[in-house]
């Protein structure tokens, strides 16, 4: 079976132009997003207390909420989680109140309707170590970041590392650009789902950039873009179906592997599909852009050849 | 070598095929003993339930009983606690049901993080501000002695934020203390300071003695954490430092949050005073307290009035424990006291007999309260009577406090008296509580969530490579079957975030094999034969499969380095399941597929 005929080769750089708009409109949207609607920050990033309780039977919100406002809860944020059984409560940092015991009192508050209630996860981030946390996961990407600067600038060229991050940055912002625009929750789990997607989208990448390589090598004719059309269409097959397989994994683990973990798998899920995209397009594109030639990657590299331009 | 490495990885991974079982241990205090008898009381108790238990075993002073169901587990819980009474602590525990061979082996299941099997994480944050001020108060106090000693006369000494400052007279006067602290004080820094009329010393703690300083808080926090973490009953307590000033508790299979915050956050210390009966209570209460006296209120808000003077203090405690008085078999807390506080204790004892002495229990809690949007740490004193028991006779080095209610509340109280006087105080700054049967449908959704996605990509791989599906699939069974006996072998722990990493890797490990397989594909389009096809494509494929997974490895050490608990368990299955997968995918698939199609001559391959 074949997902492409053998003989398949499209012409996807020339609509590389296309592409551009495309990316640009995206990493507009997100970037919109993310600056007017901000994201939805978790408490592990806020600070903040998480209560999740499961009732006997299904419960209506408004029973909670009441049962809550008795106890000077007003703030409190009530939704159910996964199945009208279980509740969970969200409270923000509150002025004069004693944070490690916010959840304590919130529970005995919920436990007040039924005594069957059962106390199924608390979640409590002092503000600091949320500061500390959001300040640990920036400098986390930008560490990934830079270790693969590295790494492709060192096995590659430099102007391919830089094309390979531009494509990273590109799928970071679409990925956390999209939990802004539909104000999903941005917890831990999809920090490091974030993360994951970096590694992800570089695999990507790499394996176009190894082929484009190769045919730089081996086709002595042939203009650049022509090339790496070429391997972008050579390794189309492989990009198209390890993309397939590991979203219909994911999928699996967003219907299947529970609430807790639906935002991670979202993340994975947006972050494979932009990465999928961005490895044949904007990878590819800005190395076109940068101007490399065959001799930039020729085994004896010519140093008077660097010409530093921008995208 | 293949062969060798999926047998060992089969054997290993083989004990997580048994399931752990809902269990219990019980374990003794003090003086009880675990022996047949309290077998056959938990029996009993068993049997009222109706619950029949799958197995019990005796193990180092411990009994293990086993359960058929988590339910069950729960259930039984209170009431055998109940049955067993307070010489015995049960603890909820996951015990791996394995037959005895795959012990012998040292094979392991994997471990699951708290996420999975429930429990209680709190992370503390000692305040070292603190810690340093304290120092510095008892280098205050130091230097008075001394300079009271070398008959030095200063003005004044007091302690400034992290600086104590004596003020002197005379230049000439300072010029000596400065020697004097200098040569008797090596760790500080000293330094003059001249204002007019004014001949001042600053003393500071050097960076090297700050350092030592907050060390030895973090060091006997965690001392006293575990004191108080063990008394909890937990059967794998997890106490360790992070960073400079944090500190990790992970208590796997606790059940109320509420009382395990309740203990570890506090700091607490007591008084001992006398109690003022010369004067009415009552007027007291209306705002009369009489001179050389404070109110105080008991537990149940009974108004006690006691003299102002503390005989002993919580610093004086060497050691406290919880037993049973044995005249009244009632609950009680014996206290030892240092010579200084047996001394003080013994004349104050002598002069009072008859006379009732009250215990002030003293908490202090710091918290983390928002005020105008930011974080404002609270320190608030909390001060009850906890008992008020008459001086029988003079009493010393030790001595008894009767008057608690529950042998649990002795034991609270020895082990919170037993803390002393913390180095610093500590705030729980990070709670995350995860009941058990969120931990179990955790499991159970993780691992649909891996079968399904290993099923749909392997109908997938059979369909679209056909024969080389197959082995391709057959390398993803055994990837799967090696990350799982590393795990276990390294004693890994597996967290939520880590199943999701080897669903992820179910996913991409075919990565590799669509590589080969693609190669393969384009050797025998470009009319190359089907053997030099397959050497070609596993040839060509190895640098690019190298390259992509190393980028990946990148990001697996850069999570690991920043994440905490569950992230780290993603990273860490993540880049195991990268490694297993080069060596499943590449070496795995040729060496089947060379045992398929090695030996004879190929016509066409099944691709």
């Amino acid at each position: 079976m074949q997902i492409l005929n053998k003989g398949t080769y499209l012409d996807l750089m020339g609509k590389r132009q296309l592409a551009i708009y495309f990316s640009s409109a995206l990493l507009l949207i997100a970037i919109g997003a993310i600056i007017a609607r901000g994201l939805n920050l978790g408490i592990d990033f806020t600070g903040g207390t998480l209560v999740e309780v499961k009732y006997p039977e299904a419960i209506e919100l408004a029973v909670v909420r009441e049962a809550l406002d008795k106890d000077g809860f007003s703030e409190a944020v009530v939704q159910h989680f996964g199945t009208p059984q279980e509740v969970l409560v969200r409270l923000a940092p509150q002025e004069g109140m004693e944070s490690a015991e916010l959840s304590d009192r919130a529970f005995r508050a919920m436990q007040g309707i039924t005594s069957e209630a059962e106390l199924r996860r608390v979640e409590f981030v002092g503000p600091q170590v949320g500061e500390e946390l959001t300040e640990k996961g920036g400098l986390a990407m930008l560490y990934a970041l830079i270790g693969i600067l590295i790494y492709v600038g060192l096995r590659f060229e430099y102007r391919f590392a830089v094309g390979s991050v531009i494509a990273l940055i590109h799928d970071v912002l679409i990925t956390v650009g999209f939990f802004a625009l539909f104000h999903v929750e941005f917890d831990l789990p999809v920090l490091a789902a974030v993360l994951a997607v970096i590694g992800y989208s570089l695999n990507d990448t790499i394996v176009v950039f190894d082929r484009i390589r190769e045919n730089f090598r081996k086709m002595r004719k042939g203009e650049t873009v022509e090339i790496i059309n070429t391997s972008v269409n050579q390794t189309l097959s492989r990009t198209l179906i390890t993309s397939g397989t590991t979203l219909l994994v994911l999928i699996a683990l967003f219907l299947f592997g529970g609430e807790i973990i639906h935002g991670f798998a979202l993340a994975l899920i947006v972050g494979v599909v932009i990465g999928t995209y961005s490895s044949i397009y904007v990878a590819s594109s800005s190395v076109i852009s940068m101007g490399v030639s065959r001799a930039d990657l020729m085994p004896v590299k010519k140093d008077d050849e660097v010409v530093d331009e921008t995208p | 070598m293949v062969l060798v490495v999926v047998l060992l990885g089969a054997l290993y991974a083989l004990p997580n095929l048994f399931g752990q079982d809902p269990s219990m241990e019980i374990s003794a205090t003090r003086d009880a003993v675990v022996d047949q008898t309290t077998q056959s009381r938990i029996e009993q108790a068993l049997q009222q339930l109706g619950i029949s238990a799958k197995g019990m075993e005796m193990q180092q002073k411990k009994l293990l009983v086993r359960f058929n169901s988590s339910e069950d587990q729960l259930k039984a819980m209170d009431h055998i606690a109940a049955a067993l009474g307070e010489d015995y602590t049960p603890a909820l525990t996951l015990a791996p049901d394995l037959p005895d061979w795959l012990i012998g082996l040292g094979a392991e299941p994997m471990y699951l993080g708290l996420d999975l099997r429930g429990g209680i994480h709190v992370l503390i944050d000692v305040d070292m501000e603190s810690a340093i001020t304290q120092a510095a108060e008892r280098y205050s106090s130091d230097i008075r002695t001394l300079l009271r000693e070398e008959k030095l006369r200063y003005v004044r000494i007091s302690r400034e934020g992290e600086q104590v400052v004596v003020k002197f007279n005379t230049a000439e006067k300072r010029d000596q203390a400065i020697e004097l602290i200098g040569n008797e004080f090596r760790n500080l820094n000293v330094q003059d300071v001249d204002q007019e009329e004014a001949f001042l010393v600053e003393v500071s703690l050097s960076p090297a003695e700050k350092q030592e300083v907050q060390r030895f808080a973090l060091q006997q926090n965690i001392t006293t954490l575990r004191n108080r973490v063990n008394a909890l009953g937990i059967s794998e307590p997890s106490i360790q430092q992070q960073g400079v000033r944090r500190i990790v508790v992970q208590l796997p299979g606790a059940q109320d949050p509420g009382k395990v915050k309740e203990i570890l956050g506090a700091t607490a210390t007591l008084e001992y005073r006398l109690a003022d009966t010369e004067h009415s209570v009552e007027d007291a209460v209306n705002g009369r307290v009489p001179p050389g006296a404070s109110l105080y209120y008991e537990r149940d808000g009974r108004p006690v009035l006691l003299k102002k003077r503390v005989i002993v203090t919580g610093n004086q405690i060497v050691d406290a424990s919880s037993g049973l008085d044995q005249q009244t078999g009632s609950p009680a807390v014996f206290v030892s006291l240092d010579g200084v506080g047996a001394k003080r204790m013994r004349r104050m004892t002598n002069e009072n007999v008859g006379r009732p002495m009250a215990v002030v229990f003293i908490e202090n809690r710091t918290t983390t309260r928002m005020v105008d949007g930011k974080a404002v740490k609270v320190k608030r004193k909390v001060e009850e009577v906890i008992s008020i028991a008459t001086i029988r006779e003079p009493f010393g080095r030790r001595f008894q406090t009767t008057g608690l209610d529950t042998t649990e509340e002795a034991r609270d109280l020895a082990l919170l008296l037993r803390a002393g006087a913390l180095a610093a105080p500590i705030e729980i700054v990070e709670e995350r509580t995860i009941g058990p049967s969120l931990g179990q449908d955790s499991i159970d959704q993780g691992f649909a969530s891996v079968m399904i996605g290993l099923a749909m990509v392997m109908v997938f791989m059979a369909v679209y490579y056909r024969v080389f599906g197959l082995v391709a699939d057959m390398a993803l069974v055994m990837n799967l079957v090696l990350i799982v006996a590393i795990l276990s072998m390294l004693q890994a722990t597996l967290t939520l975030p880590g199943i999701a990493g080897i669903v992820l890797t179910v996913g991409m490990a075919v990565d590799a094999n669509v590589l080969i397989f693609q190669r393969i594909r384009e050797e025998i389009a470009n009319g190359n034969s089907p053997q030099a096809s397959i050497q070609a494509g596993y040839e060509k494929a190895f640098s690019t499969i190298i390259d992509a997974n190393i980028t990946t490895l990148i990001a697996a050490v850069v999570l690991f380095s920043f994440g905490t608990g569950p992230i780290k368990g993603f990273a860490v299955t993540l880049a195991i399941g990268i490694l297993t997968s080069m060596f499943t995918a590449i070496i795995g698939t040729r060496a089947v597929i060379n045992w398929i199609y090695g030996r004879k001559r190929v016509q066409s391959l099944a691709i």
